[in-house]
């Protein structure tokens, strides 16, 4: 499902150029769940946007079902994206001009398909079927990152991307977060990649990749 | 559900949020549609009303007009059109005429005097159209009774009514009426000359009308049924030009008189484009502040897979909303704004006009608005593509910098050439269409490089002695996200409009207004016969004035340049006869004499010295010692009319002074000062000449008191009533008046790129509203008063609006001076407290903007806004 072969990324920092990640392969297999874990700095976010095709690497190459990214335009990625892409962010991102059931729609409807009754049916999924025309800023923390949920899975994805989706949440709700999806990964069969450096979430991924100055320390699945 | 359809849904969910914001991109552009859909309807009246009245401003079917009465062979075709035709069955047709000259009208009553135009008419002139009067129904009585109507203005000049006896030379005639309204007349005319219609069975009674007076003779044919005016027209034109005489149609009048009108609405009109440009400004800098708010946003969107062009269109699809309500706006504002037009006009159009909305103007003017709002809000919308989807994940992403980009290029050209294109198509013509687009980039220019230079000057030089509250208000001018530049470029154009419009207007009225020295004449007497001339000094020592110089004037026409002889007109010469040449026919100047000055008619004098308002330029002076003693004698051209003729010193000029013929060579060449209320002349002669030459006297005096003005023309009035007096204070005000009416107009459209000004300022206040809000609080948190928070905002407002100010001001003044030396020819003041007034008002503008759309700063509680963050 996800490939990577020696990605490498550099940033110039200060005129220099940093290296955040070096030489870093690895496989996974389609319907895995895996953490990718390390200190703050360690390259776990840089990591995931090259996997998720929103940059491009300075060296090495990844796959995406198939699909080599580098071979893709910026608008080519995108549509990849929208095919086959569900994301969670820490700080949700939800779109705060739209109401929860329209930030549900908005991938469905980037592909074409109808989209209010699927939306309602996710966020009755996620809990939150009452609050479907309430604004984000209406909602609280673990409520928005539920509605989050319902639109990284929208589409169905093969693959979902989360960068610290627990990371602005109490453990408690947190704890739903992660149950929430973890159901979602077995009733689709979506591939979950998950960047934490939450010790309890890791813990529930079925492997764990461990980066520390932008290499590959562990690798469970290995 | 398609793709394309999540543009138009997420662009109509995404602009429900943000209304607010986007209201003031559609306010930008309603001004400058309100003001174009206005005056381009109104340009759309007139022309239907011109279409509709064209017969009855000419009274007629078919014209015939000349400078003097008709020779037998014009008599005899004007017969001949109206004759019946039994042989073709035609009926007859009717004619009428009309002859109009100058003359002094003095009512004994009142004792007031005042220079007229006399139009003496006969038969049964108009033939269409009806010339309304008070008390009603009055004009039919010229055909019996021996008595005038009169335009109201004279009434009020001479404190008259209807029944006082008028005097108009020697005849004493009781007035009838008041005229209320002549088809085909422009009202401010008769400040010039008030019209006294009277008829001319009357016009010996008069004893004006003698040889050498100036009179225009006109006859006014209506043609059998079914014949056709144009047709004659063509025939006769040009063997009627070679008289010197002139033939018009209904359709002439009505193509002159539509194409000028159109024209002047499509000038007006670019003034309301100035405004609608500035509200495009106003866009471009509205959105890209939109889309600096809405990075998150797009970064999400990217990231869930919308592709570039589909988050360039969820905002183009806003913008172009904005665009359509913005212009659907205007246009309502405008078609009510259309309403008041005719008010502005009153007195300036010969026409009377219906106000009726004009859908093509209405269509046209919001077209324009949404493709301004459009274009303008592309080009800080390319900005979407480069926005990052890595974006949601690192917030320090910088927007990709991908070089140089072909697209803004193209973009920010077809905004360049798209700008020219309505000009062009706005003025309808290309030249003065991409003259206007340069003068409006070269301005702009100029506003953002003073912009930029304060932004860069503030940082550079930061006063940083001055106290910390003003020092902050500076630190705003320059600070991340600031809108120095847009308000500036905004306020700042509409203000250099304005300034540049009372600039050339206060110079050329400045023109006419009475030197300070207090020696220059202010009454000119003219018409008077060389045995009259005792009688004029005679009224002058009645009343303390000294004998003046008395200027001859000759009239003569040039027989033959080097020997070559003046031909009449001949086919295909385009210039009238007796026209000045327009712009484009002094264009042609180079290709040889133009016609106008060889055939025009020379006023002439003779004399031994040059005048305070003439410099030689080239050949000698004759002196006074320099009598003539053969031909070929000495006179002396003016620069331009020998430019006009063609000729250089030492060459020969024959003329027909009243059929005798003189022969004379070119001896030197003076530059005129036209401007100044004196005698000038095209041609001057050496002494022992034209002293026997038919001939009439002119003098200037300058007499200060009003009473002691109208007694010298009354006194004139009474004893030599053929004597015309012009009072320089007259046509000053004439002048004045009509120079006001038409800078209110202008004035009036260019006020709307003030109000789009304004509302650019509201928008770029507003657009910044959140962080100065987030800032005042923390200030307030620290401990500043509401006073220090307020002196803050003052510090910026008054930067800016000081700033925006002068480079108006400052630019203004140079568009001003330029426009007086090469356009106007005229000399160049600066009004200093006008130009200070129209700095302070701006300031204050700017002040009274950015503090009340800031209120709500000053009055947030800290703990409030913290709570919201």
């Amino acid at each position: 499902m996800l490939r990577s072969e020696s990605l490498t990324q550099t940033y110039l920092s200060g005129g220099r150029p940093l290296t955040v990640l070096n030489d870093i392969t690895f496989t996974l297999e389609s319907g895995g769940f895996l953490a990718i874990v390390g200190p703050s700095g360690s390259g776990k976010t840089t990591l995931l946007g090259l996997l998720a095709g929103l940059d491009r690497p300075a060296a090495g190459r990844v796959e995406l079902d198939g699909q080599d990214l580098g071979a893709l335009s910026e608008d080519q990625r995108a549509q990849l994206r929208a095919a086959k892409v569900g994301f969670v962010f820490q700080s949700f991102q939800l779109i705060p001009t739209l109401t929860a059931r329209e930030n549900v729609q908005v991938p469905l409807e980037l592909r074409g398909e109808p989209a209010e009754e699927r939306a309602q049916e996710l966020l009755d999924r996620v809990g939150l079927g009452d609050r479907a025309d309430h604004y984000p800023a209406q909602l609280s923390g673990g409520e928005q990152q539920r509605v989050a949920l319902a639109r990284a899975f929208s589409i169905r994805p093969q693959i979902l991307f989360a960068d610290e989706p627990t990371g602005n949440l109490d453990a408690k709700t947190g704890a739903t977060i992660i149950t929430l999806m973890e159901e979602l990964n077995r009733e689709i069969g979506t591939t979950l990649v998950l960047v934490t450096h939450d010790h309890d979430l890791a813990a529930r991924a079925r492997r764990t990749i461990r980066l520390a100055d932008g290499r590959i320390v562990e690798d469970t699945g290995a | 559900m398609t793709p394309t359809a999540f543009v138009f849904r997420m662009a109509w969910r995404e602009g429900r949020a943000g209304r607010r914001r986007l209201w003031l991109l559609t306010g930008a552009i309603t001004a400058g549609v309100a003001a174009l859909v206005a005056i381009n309807s109104f340009t759309q009246n007139l022309r239907t009303a011109v279409a509709e009245q064209a017969r009855a401003l000419l009274g007629a079917d078919l014209s015939i007009n000349a400078n003097r009465a008709f020779t037998p062979g014009v008599e005899a075709l004007i017969d001949s059109l109206v004759a019946p035709d039994s042989a073709l069955g035609r009926a007859a047709g009717r004619k009428a005429r009309q002859i109009n000259f100058a003359a002094m009208a003095y009512v004994p009553r009142t004792q007031g005097v005042r220079l007229v135009q006399v139009r003496a008419i006969e038969g049964g002139y108009p033939f269409y159209g009806e010339i309304a009067t008070d008390p009603a129904y009055r004009w039919r009585a010229l055909d019996t009774e021996d008595g005038v109507l009169v335009d109201p203005a004279l009434l009020v000049a001479l404190n008259a009514r209807v029944g006082d006896t008028l005097a108009l030379g020697n005849g004493r005639f009781p007035i009838l009426g008041r005229i209320l309204n002549v088809p085909g007349d422009v009202g401010v005319a008769s400040a010039f000359g008030p019209r006294v219609f009277l008829p001319a069975r009357a016009i010996p009674q008069t004893g004006l009308l003698q040889f050498g007076s100036r009179a225009e003779y006109t006859a006014f044919l209506q043609l059998a049924p079914g014949v056709a005016a144009q047709p004659i027209a063509e025939k006769y034109r040009q063997p009627l030009r070679r008289e010197r005489t002139r033939i018009r149609t209904v359709e002439d009048d009505r193509e002159d008189l539509s194409d000028a009108l159109s024209r002047l609405g499509n000038y007006l009109g670019l003034v309301a484009l100035v405004a609608l440009l500035l509200g495009g400004l106003g866009v471009a800098s509205g959105v890209h502040v939109f889309i600096k708010r809405k990075l998150d946003t797009i970064a999400v969107l990217r990231c869930l897979g919308a592709t570039s062009a589909q988050v360039f269109g969820v905002y183009l699809i806003q913008a172009l909303a904005m665009g359509v309500i913005g212009s659907a706006l205007g246009a309502v504002l405008g078609v009510g704004v259309q309403q008041l037009l005719p008010m502005l006009f009153r007195d300036l159009l010969p026409v009377d006009v219906r106000v009726l909305p004009s859908p093509r103007s209405i269509a046209l003017g919001m077209g324009l608005g949404i493709w301004v709002a459009g274009i303008f809000a592309t080009l800080p919308l390319l900005a979407v593509r480069r926005v990052s989807p890595l974006m949601t994940l690192r917030r320090d992403v910088e927007p990709q910098k991908s070089g140089r980009d072909r697209l803004s290029t193209l973009c920010a050209l077809l905004l360049a050439t798209s700008v020219t294109g309505l000009a062009v198509i706005q003025v309808g013509d290309v030249r003065d269409g991409i003259i206007f687009s340069l003068g409006v980039g070269i301005a702009l220019l100029v506003l953002w490089l003073a912009a930029r230079g304060l932004i860069k000057g503030v940082r550079r030089w930061f006063p940083s002695r001055l106290p910390y509250l003003w020092r902050q208000g500076l630190a705003n001018l320059y600070r991340p996200a600031n809108q120095t530049v847009t308000v500036v470029l905004a306020l700042g154009f509409g203000a250099f409009l304005l300034a540049t419009l009372y600039l050339v207007q206060h110079n050329l009225l400045r023109q006419f207004r009475p030197g300070g020295s207090g020696s220059r004449p202010n009454l000119m007497f003219f018409d008077i016969q060389p045995p009259q001339l005792e009688g004029v000094v005679r009224v002058f020592a009645e009343n303390g004035v000294t004998r003046p110089p008395v200027v001859p004037i000759v009239t003569m026409r040039i027989k033959a340049i080097r020997d070559i002889p003046v031909k009449p007109a001949a086919p295909g010469d385009t210039a009238e006869a007796e026209q000045p040449p327009s712009a484009e026919g002094r264009q042609r100047r180079d290709a040889g004499p133009s016609g106008w000055a060889l055939r025009r008619e020379y006023r002439s004098t003779y004399r031994d010295t040059l005048t305070a308002t003439e410099k030689l330029v080239g050949g000698a002076w004759w002196g006074a010692g320099g009598r003539a003693a053969a031909a070929p004698y000495l006179v002396s051209l003016e620069t331009g009319i020998a430019d006009e003729l063609g000729v250089k010193l030492g060459d020969e000029i024959v003329w027909d002074v009243q059929g005798a013929e003189i022969r004379t060579r070119v001896a030197n060449l003076r530059e005129v000062d036209w401007g100044r209320f004196e005698t000038n002349f095209f041609a001057v002669f050496q002494g022992g000449v034209l002293e026997g030459a038919p001939q009439m006297l002119v003098t200037l005096v300058r007499v200060d008191s009003v009473e002691a003005r109208g007694r010298v023309q009354r006194g004139m009035a009474e004893r030599l009533p053929n004597v015309t007096v012009i009072d320089l204070s007259q046509i000053q005000e004439a002048i004045e008046g009509i120079l006001d009416r038409g800078a209110v107009i202008v004035q009036f459209l260019a006020f709307f790129s003030l109000i789009t000004g304004a509302i650019v300022l509201v928008g770029a206040v507003s657009a910044a509203r959140a962080q100065r809000i987030r800032e005042a609080v923390l200030l307030k948190t620290l401990g500043a008063t509401r006073a220090q928070v307020l002196r803050i905002l003052i510090a910026e407002y008054a930067a800016l609006g000081v700033l925006a100010a002068l480079t108006s001001v400052v630019l203004a003044s140079v568009a001003g001076w330029a426009l007086a030396k090469w356009v106007f020819e005229s000399p160049f003041v600066l009004p200093a407290p006008a130009l200070s007034g129209l700095t302070l008002l701006l300031v204050g503008l700017t002040l009274a903007v950015g503090l009340w759309n800031s209120a709500e700063i000053l009055k947030r509680a800290p703990l409030a806004v913290l709570r919201e963050e």
